[in-house]
C-alpha cells in the first residue's frame, strides 16, 4: 500500500511541474502557432500524465487526457489548425487536469469533478469551425468576435485543412520562444542529476545552521579574548566553515523567480482576452533566486501588481493608436539581485497615474485634506495608492475592485521585511518595484546598545553611521521646530532618538551622539543612540503573539553572549517617528532650508588627504558627488586621463601630481571627488576623503603654493586651501569657456573662508 | 458536594477534573497549573527587557538558542510585585507548540487532585484574577487555585 502511495505522490508531484510548463507552452503556442516543438512539448507532457493515470487508474483523468492527447497529436501533425477557440479548450483542459490531481492530493480519489463538459468541448473544437463552439468555449468566443485577429491570434484557419501560415511573431520573438524551449529542455536535463528533498527536513537544516551560527559567534566572541594561537586558529575556521555552511544550506532553499513567474503568461493571456486588450509580456531576469518561504509569500502581492497593470495600467488598443501607441501593450517583469536583496519589477507601457487625478480622488474620499494634498510632492500623491480603501480604476470591474487593494500588497511584501515603491509618468507607464530580502532567517545586523540594552537593526535599511563627538554635536545638531536635525553633507537629516520612540532614559550623558543613518521607504532619518557594538550575522526567531501588537520589533535574535536582543523593525519605526514630518513639518523644513541659503557665507568643507601627509580643504558646494573610480577604469586620451562615467567622459585631475605631493599610485580604487557646472563634469582624485569641517573657526594663513589659495589650521592640524578652479582647469582646460567671464564656481569666494 | 465540577464556572468553561497539576507559590497562594502543559522549570534567567510591551511582559529569555517571552504571573494577577531581592523561578509552558514563560515566586509538588473537591471561585474574587482563575481545589489545610495557563500567558 505504501509503495503506491508512493508512486501517486511522484506522479503528483511531476505532474504539477508538468502544468507549469504546459501553461507557459500553450501561451507560448499561441504567439507562434506553427511552432512543432511547442505542439510536440505539449504532445509529451499530457501523453506523460495520460500514462500514468491508465496505470493508477484514475479514469477520469484518463479520459479528459486522452481525448485531449488527440486533439493534440493531430495539431502536431498539422490536422487540424489552432485556432483560439481550441487554445481555450486546451487551457480549459489542462485546469481540469489541475482540479483532477488537487482532488487526488486532498483525497486520494479524483472526487466530484466533472469532465465530460470539457471532453464534449475538446471533442466538438476538434471537429466543428471555431464559431460553432460548445457553451464552454462560447464565453470565450464570444470576446474574440470584436477583437482584432492580431496579434494574439493567427488568423483563423478552416478546420480540417492543414495550411502552413506565416509565423505571425516577429523574429525577436521567434528567438525568444526557441531560447526558452531550450531553457526548458535544459531544466529538465537537470533534473536528472538533481533529488527531491522534503522542505520540513531543509527547515530543519536552516534552524540548526542557524543555532551553529550562533554558537559560532558565542565562541569567535570568547576566542578573541584569548591568547592561545592554536585555539584562536581553531575559532578562525570554525567561523569559516559555519559561513560556507550557512550559504550552503541557504542555496538549497534557494529557487529561480520563474516558479512564480511561469503562471503569469496565463494570467495576463486570460484577462487580457477578458478585457480585450492585446498585451506582450516581457520577462527579464527569470533564474533570479530567492528563498523559497519568501518566493510564497510573494506570489500573491505579485499577481496583484500584474492583474492591476493589465487592468488600469495598459489602455485599450484604440485608446493606445490614438495616443500614438503601438496597439500592443507591454508589461515587463524584472528581477535582478542588487546590493543583498531581490528587486522584482512590474512595470507597464499604458497611461500611468496622474498624480493631479490621483490626489483629488484621495480628498474626494476623505483620505487626505485639501491643504496637505497641495503640500505635496507628485512624487509622495503617488504614494497614496497604498492608503487603504483606495482603487484608482475609475469603476470597479470584476479583475480588480476585490477589495484587495495596494494596501494590502504593500503589508504582505512588508510583512517579509520588503520595500514597495511606485513610479509612474503619466501617458508613459508605471513601474512597481518591490524590494526583497534574499532570505529570512539569517541577516547581517548592527547591534546597538540604548539605554544599556542592546537592539539589533538589519544592514539591509543601514545606510552609514555618524558619529559626533560632544563639541561637535553642540554645533551640529540643530533644531527645526522642536525636531533636531543633523546637517548631513549639506541635507537635513531629521533624527529619531531611540529612547524616545521606546519610552527609555539614555545612559549616555557625555554630549556624544551616535547616528544610524536609516532608509525606509525613500525617506532618510537618523537613528540617535547610545553606541555601536558591532555588526554581525544574526538568526531572526519570531516573538510571541504578545509583542507582535508593539508592532516596532521585526523578531528578537540571541546575541553571541547569549542574551536576547530585539529586531528593530526599521519600517515601522521611521512611520511611528516620522509621522508627523510628512504633514506638520514640511512647512517648517521648506523654512529649514531657507535658512541654510541664508547662510552659504558660512562655508563648509571637505577634507580629503592627498598624500606625504598633506591635507587640502575644499569647499563642499562646489562638489557634487563623491564617487570611487578603478583604476583600471582609467584611461587616457593624449596625455589626459579620463574615465568614462554615467555614459560620459570624465577628465581627472589627479591632486598628489597637481600640487606636487607623492601619493601611492598603486592604489586598486581612487576616491573621486566629482565637481559638475553647466552640464560638464571633472574628477578631482584625492588619496582618502576625511571630513567634512565648519570652515569658520579656522586659523587662517596665507602661506601658499602653486594651486592653493592659502591654509588654515582644521581639526589642530595644517590644511591646504585648494585653488578648485585651477585645479579644474588642469583637467579640463575648457571648463569654464562656456560661462561668462565670471567663473560661476566658488572658488573666488574662497578666499572667504 | 454531589455535582462538583465545573459547572458552575459559567465563564471559564474548561470543566476541572482530576488529574495531577504542576503547583508553584505566589504571593502565599498555592496555585496549580495542568502537568501536561508544563515543559520545564528554570532558575532564574537573564531577561531582556521590551520597552512598550504589555506590563506583564517581564521580557525575553534564551531558552537553549529558542527566544521565550516570559509573564510575570504576579503582575498578571494583580499582586504586588515580587519583594527586592527574591528571584522568580521560571515555568516554561508548551502551549499550541509555542513556548511561554510564566515568572512564580517558587515551585512546588506535583498534586494529584479529585474533581469532587473542586469549587469554582468565590463571587467574591474580582479583577484580573478572576478571569484566570478557574476554581479552588479544597486541599488538606490549603486550597489550591486552579490557573487557566492559557489566559494567563495571553497577555
Amino acid at each position: 500500500m505504501d509503495g503506491l502511495d508512493d508512486i501517486v505522490e511522484e506522479f503528483l508531484v511531476e505532474s504539477h511541474e508538468n502544468l507549469d510548463q504546459l501553461d507557459t507552452d500553450l501561451v507560448a503556442l499561441e504567439q507562434e502557432p506553427n511552432s512543432r516543438e511547442r505542439l510536440s512539448s505539449i504532445f509529451r507532457t499530457i501523453h506523460t500524465i495520460k500514462g500514468t493515470s491508465g496505470f493508477l487508474a484514475f479514469n477520469r483523468l484518463e479520459e479528459v487526457t486522452h481525448v485531449g492527447e488527440n486533439m493534440l497529436s493531430r495539431l502536431r501533425d498539422g490536422e487540424l489548425a489552432l485556432t483560439p477557440t481550441r487554445t481555450s479548450v486546451l487551457l480549459q483542459m489542462v485546469d481540469t487536469v489541475r482540479s483532477l490531481l488537487s482532488s487526488i492530493e486532498a483525497s486520494g480519489g479524483e472526487g466530484s469533478v466533472d469532465v465530460s463538459a470539457v471532453v464534449a468541448a475538446i471533442s466538438a473544437a476538434m471537429e466543428e469551425a471555431p464559431a460553432a463552439a460548445p457553451a464552454a468555449a462560447a464565453v470565450v468566443e464570444e470576446l474574440h468576435d470584436d477583437l482584432p485577429e492580431e496579434p494574439l491570434m493567427p488568423a483563423p484557419a478552416v478546420a480540417g485543412i492543414a495550411v502552413p501560415e506565416p509565423a505571425v511573431a516577429d523574429q525577436p520573438e521567434a528567438e525568444a520562444s526557441a531560447a526558452d524551449a531550450a531553457g526548458g529542455q535544459a531544466r529538465r536535463a537537470v533534473a536528472d542529476s538533481t533529488i527531491r528533498v522534503d522542505v520540513d527536513l531543509l527547515d530543519e537544516l536552516m534552524l540548526l545552521v542557524g543555532e551553529l551560527v550562533l554558537t559560532r559567534n558565542q565562541i569567535v566572541q570568547n576566542v578573541a579574548r584569548q591568547t592561545d594561537t592554536d585555539l584562536i586558529r581553531a575559532s578562525q575556521r570554525l567561523n569559516l566553515i559555519a559561513s560556507e555552511l550557512q550559504e550552503g544550506v541557504m542555496k538549497t532553499r534557494m529557487q529561480p523567480i520563474d516558479h512564480i513567474w511561469s503562471k503569469l503568461p496565463r494570467v495576463v493571456r486570460d484577462l487580457g482576452l477578458q478585457l480585450k486588450k492585446s498585451i506582450r509580456l516581457d520577462m527579464e531576469g527569470r533564474d533570479t533566486e530567492l528563498d523559497k518561504t519568501l518566493l510564497e509569500a510573494v506570489k500573491d502581492p505579485l499577481t496583484h501588481l500584474v492583474r492591476n497593470s493589465v487592468d488600469h495600467g495598459i489602455e485599450a488598443p484604440d485608446t493606445r493608436t490614438k495616443a500614438g501607441k503601438p496597439a500592443e501593450g507591454v508589461l515587463t517583469l524584472r528581477a535582478r539581485h542588487e546590493s543583498g536583496q531581490v528587486v522584482v519589477e512590474v512595470a507597464d507601457d499604458g497611461a500611468g497615474i496622474d498624480p493631479v487625478k490621483l490626489g483629488a480622488k484621495a480628498v474626494q474620499r476623505g483620505l487626505i485634506s485639501q491643504e496637505a494634498l497641495s503640500r505635496m510632492s507628485p512624487a509622495d500623491v503617488l504614494q497614496l495608492i497604498f492608503l487603504p480603501g483606495f482603487s484608482t480604476a475609475a469603476a470597479v470591474t470584476n479583475v480588480s475592485g476585490r477589495g484587495v487593494g495596494m494596501d494590502v500588497v504593500k503589508t504582505n511584501i512588508e510583512s517579509i521585511g520588503g520595500t514597495i515603491e511606485v513610479e509612474s509618468d503619466a501617458g508613459v507607464g508605471t513601474v512597481c518595484r518591490l524590494r526583497i530580502p534574499l532570505t529570512l532567517a539569517i541577516v547581517p545586523a548592527l547591534t546597538v546598545e540604548c539605554a544599556s540594552d542592546r537592539y539589533a537593526i538589519p544592514q539591509i535599511s543601514l545606510q552609514e553611521l555618524v558619529s559626533l563627538d560632544a563639541e561637535k554635536a553642540a554645533n551640529a545638531v540643530e533644531e527645526v521646530g522642536g525636531a533636531p536635525v543633523y546637517r548631513l553633507r549639506g541635507e537635513l537629516l531629521p533624527l529619531v532618538r531611540l529612547t524616545d520612540v521606546l519610552g527609555l532614559t539614555s545612559e549616555r550623558h557625555d554630549g556624544h551622539v551616535v547616528i544610524a543613518v536609516l532608509r525606509s521607504e525613500g525617506r532618510r532619518f537618523g537613528l540617535v543612540v547610545d553606541r555601536v557594538i558591532n555588526t554581525e550575522e544574526i538568526v531572526v526567531k519570531a516573538v510571541g503573539g504578545q509583542l507582535k501588537a508593539i508592532g516596532l520589533y521585526s523578531g528578537a535574535t540571541v546575541l553571541g553572549d547569549g542574551t536576547v536582543a530585539l529586531i528593530l523593525d526599521v519600517q515601522a519605526l521611521a512611520r511611528r517617528a516620522l509621522r508627523t514630518e510628512t504633514t506638520d513639518r514640511q512647512e517648517a523644513r521648506a523654512g529649514a532650508l531657507q535658512a541654510v541659503a541664508a547662510e552659504t557665507d558660512r562655508q563648509r568643507l571637505l577634507l580629503a588627504a592627498i598624500g606625504g601627509g598633506r591635507r587640502v580643504a575644499i569647499p563642499l558646494d562646489t562638489v557634487t558627488r563623491l564617487e570611487q573610480v578603478r583604476t583600471d577604469a582609467v584611461e587616457r586620451v593624449g596625455n589626459r586621463e579620463v574615465v568614462q562615467y554615467r555614459g560620459a567622459i570624465l577628465p581627472m585631475v589627479r591632486l598628489d601630481r597637481h600640487l606636487g605631493a607623492y601619493g601611492e599610485s598603486d592604489r586598486e580604487v581612487l576616491e573621486v571627488i566629482v565637481y559638475a557646472d553647466h552640464g560638464r563634469s571633472v574628477a578631482i582624485v584625492v588619496e582618502e576623503i576625511l571630513d567634512i569641517v565648519d570652515g569658520e573657526a579656522a586659523v587662517r594663513s596665507d602661506i601658499d603654493d602653486i594651486g592653493l589659495l592659502g591654509s588654515a589650521v582644521l581639526g589642530d592640524k595644517v590644511t591646504e586651501l585648494l585653488d578648485v578652479r585651477a585645479a579644474i582647469l588642469a583637467a579640463d582646460p575648457a571648463f569654464y569657456s562656456h560661462s561668462s567671464s565670471a567663473p560661476s564656481g566658488a572658488s573666488d569666494s574662497l578666499l572667504e573662508v | 458536594m454531589t455535582a462538583p465540577t465545573g459547572v458552575l464556572s459559567t465563564k471559564n468553561a474548561a470543566p476541572a477534573t482530576g488529574g495531577q497539576l504542576a503547583t508553584f507559590r505566589l504571593d502565599g497562594d498555592l496555585y496549580g497549573i495542568e502537568v501536561q502543559h508544563v515543559q520545564e522549570v528554570l532558575r532564574s534567567q537573564q531577561l531582556t527587557r521590551v520597552p512598550l510591551a504589555p506590563t506583564a511582559v517581564a521580557g525575553l529569555i534564551n531558552l537553549r538558542g529558542q527566544v521565550v517571552t516570559a509573564i510575570e504571573l504576579r503582575e498578571r494577577l494583580g499582586r504586588p510585585p515580587r519583594p527586592e531581592g527574591t528571584d522568580p523561578v521560571v515555568i516554561v509552558v508548551r502551549l499550541h507548540g509555542e513556548a511561554v514563560s510564566m515568572l512564580v515566586d517558587s515551585i512546588a509538588d506535583v498534586v494529584d487532585v479529585d474533581a469532587s473537591d473542586f469549587e469554582a471561585p468565590p463571587d467574591t474574587l474580582e479583577g484580573q484574577a478572576r478571569e484566570l482563575i478557574r476554581g479552588a481545589y479544597k486541599l488538606d489545610g490549603t486550597l489550591l487555585l486552579a490557573l487557566d495557563v492559557q489566559r494567563a500567558v495571553s497577555a
